[in-house]
């Protein structure tokens, strides 16, 4: 498999500090501080609205930071983008499993970034598909039509992607939400396969027995990280507790003359 | 029987209105026919049928001022969706009303203006079409408008077929979405004044949604359903065409009618994602 972009300096693969995120005065994200290594499974857990895609959209770069910085395998979070270190990897419901692509097509646009305007594949990127449907075993299904793979399959073709892209970060919403067993396992084996081979996978989740089961790492969100760290030391009932409360524990309200009550708020 | 086929098929092309009409409208079918595929699968036939209204006051305006009508409809059709996307943010109102209102709003400006404006310009010509009088300037402008829709969708067809499949992976990876929003709607505001000369504003939004449903349930593969899209929309033209001069009908009519018995074949037969496909299953 192609070297995962490994700058020789940093250990960091993300870096964020005091970020804050706000959408037309309601606070999405406060004042969040967090170091993710290379090689680490961290587990993002939070309720619903605590802020997870949020967080997953700034590291993205699709939300416009009120105050803070992200910085990406030792780089500003553009320059990290334009050299496809980050991939997200979507909810499985928010695809279109109609749509006239083959699974050789969707691993392809993981390549699209690196190209030229006209997105003419070289002979390296149908290697790195090849390569990345081999490793998630899809290779013989590439002609087929996206909506014909089983749950399983879809789960690995989109990793593909990913692969293909030869991202550092993959960001991972809700990866295992309708999974079966043996994919779920199939999965996880993956998982540990990126870790080993130095990528940083930051996987949102309602299931705590995932993040006690294979996530080295784990952050607790509600509107600001409420703990992070390692899984045995952070991931306790007293934390938890303390995230999943419905009162946020600082005052998040921003100062009255900044309310503004426009848009989707 | 033979020759009564041949001379049903010859008889009309001894008109050289109805050789012209014939010619301009596959042509304009085949651009539409080509965009409609990305109209289907981004799920913007309402947007279609917004631009393709509003429009019509910059046609009616570039008309009057002796401008390229390409010109006023490019201004009119990415400003009104400039528009409603400014009034989706500033309001609670959601986005369908504000297609709605918009689009209505442009397109009563452009009644007015017909009405008001001293010119040739023949309100049902901009409604309903005008394909067997088409004027020589009006070919010229036809022909440049679809020369640059093919090629802006073939350059950028990569892109834009993952802009509409997942915009979401296109922007992690550094591709400007913005950019191919806008070019999107550009084309499409191009598409809907070149479909416009055929079949007139109220029935463009036919050529630009139509062929594309009919090919998606024919195929998997986006390759094929840009042929097939192409092929339905260019045939349902020259077959209206015909019909039309036969029966004397309604032009616009006869041309959609055809796209939607098309679709309707393709509903029922489709081999694997037509109804009766889907029933023996």
């Amino acid at each position: 498999m192609e070297a995962v972009h490994a700058k020789p300096g940093p250990i960091e693969r993300i870096s964020v500090r005091n970020l804050s995120v706000d959408y037309h005065g309601i606070v999405a994200l406060h004042d969040v501080s967090l170091q993710v290594q290379a090689s680490s499974l961290c587990g993002l857990v939070g309720m619903n609205g605590a802020g997870k895609s949020t967080l997953f959209k700034a590291l993205m770069g699709f939300v416009r930071p009120s105050c803070g910085s992200i910085v990406i395998d030792g780089l500003p979070l553009r320059q990290a983008r334009r050299s496809q270190a980050v991939a997200y990897v979507p909810q499985m419901e928010s695809v279109d499993w109609n749509f006239p692509v083959n699974v050789g097509n969707v691993v392809m646009m993981g390549r699209y970034g690196g190209m030229n305007l006209l997105r003419i594949p070289r002979p390296r990127d149908h290697r790195a598909v090849r390569k990345s449907l081999e490793r998630v075993d899809l290779w013989s299904l590439r002609d087929r039509q996206i909506g014909e793979l089983s749950g399983g399959q879809r789960k690995r073709a989109f990793l593909a992607r990913a692969l293909a892209q030869g991202a550092s970060v993959l960001l991972l919403d809700e990866p295992f939400a309708g999974v079966d067993i043996r994919t779920e396992k199939l999965m996880i084996q993956l998982f540990e396969q990126f870790r080993a081979e130095g990528r940083t996978l930051l996987i949102s989740t309602h299931d705590f027995s995932h993040v006690r089961g294979f996530c080295d790492q784990v952050v607790l969100i509600n509107k600001t990280v409420m703990a992070y760290g390692d899984t045995s030391e952070v991931f306790t009932e007293e934390n938890l507790a303390r995230t999943f409360s419905t009162i946020p524990p600082h005052d998040l309200a921003l100062p009255v003359e900044d309310e503004v009550w426009l848009g989707e708020a | 029987m033979g020759g009564y086929i041949v001379g049903w098929l010859l008889e009309p092309l001894s008109h050289d209105f109805m050789v012209r009409a014939l010619l301009v409208s596959s042509l304009v079918a085949a651009v539409c026919g080509l965009l409609s595929c990305f109209m289907t699968l981004k799920g913007w036939a309402l947007m279609g049928d917004a631009v393709s209204h509003a429009v019509m006051p910059g046609v009616v305006i570039a008309y009057a001022l002796n401008l390229p009508f390409a010109l006023g409809a490019f201004v009119f059709g990415v400003g009104s969706v400039a528009v409603i996307g400014f009034v989706k943010q500033m309001t609670r109102i959601k986005e369908d009303t504000v297609i709605g209102l918009v689009f209505t709003g442009f397109f009563a400006l452009g009644l007015v203006l017909v009405s008001k404006i001293r010119s040739n310009i023949d309100l049902t010509h901009i409604l309903f079409g005008n394909v067997l009088g088409i004027s020589d300037s009006d070919i010229q402008q036809t022909v440049l408008i679809s020369a640059a829709v093919l090629v802006l969708l073939m350059v950028f067809r990569r892109d834009l077929i993952l802009f509409c499949f997942d915009p979401t992976h296109a922007r992690s990876i550094g591709i400007n979405t913005g950019v191919l929003y806008y070019l999107l709607l550009s084309v499409l505001s191009l598409a809907a004044v070149a479909g416009l000369q055929t079949v007139g504003i109220i029935l463009v939004v036919a050529m630009l949604v139509t062929p594309g449903a009919t090919a998606h349930l024919l195929t998997d593969r986006f390759d094929r359903m840009v042929w097939i899209a192409v092929v339905s929309a260019m045939l349902s033209s020259l077959v209206g065409i015909y019909w039309s001069y036969w029966m004397d009908a309604s032009t616009a009519g006869c041309i959609v009618l055809t796209q939607t018995g098309l679709f309707l074949l393709s509903f029922l037969f489709a081999p694997r994602h037509g109804v009766l496909a889907q029933q023996r299953r």
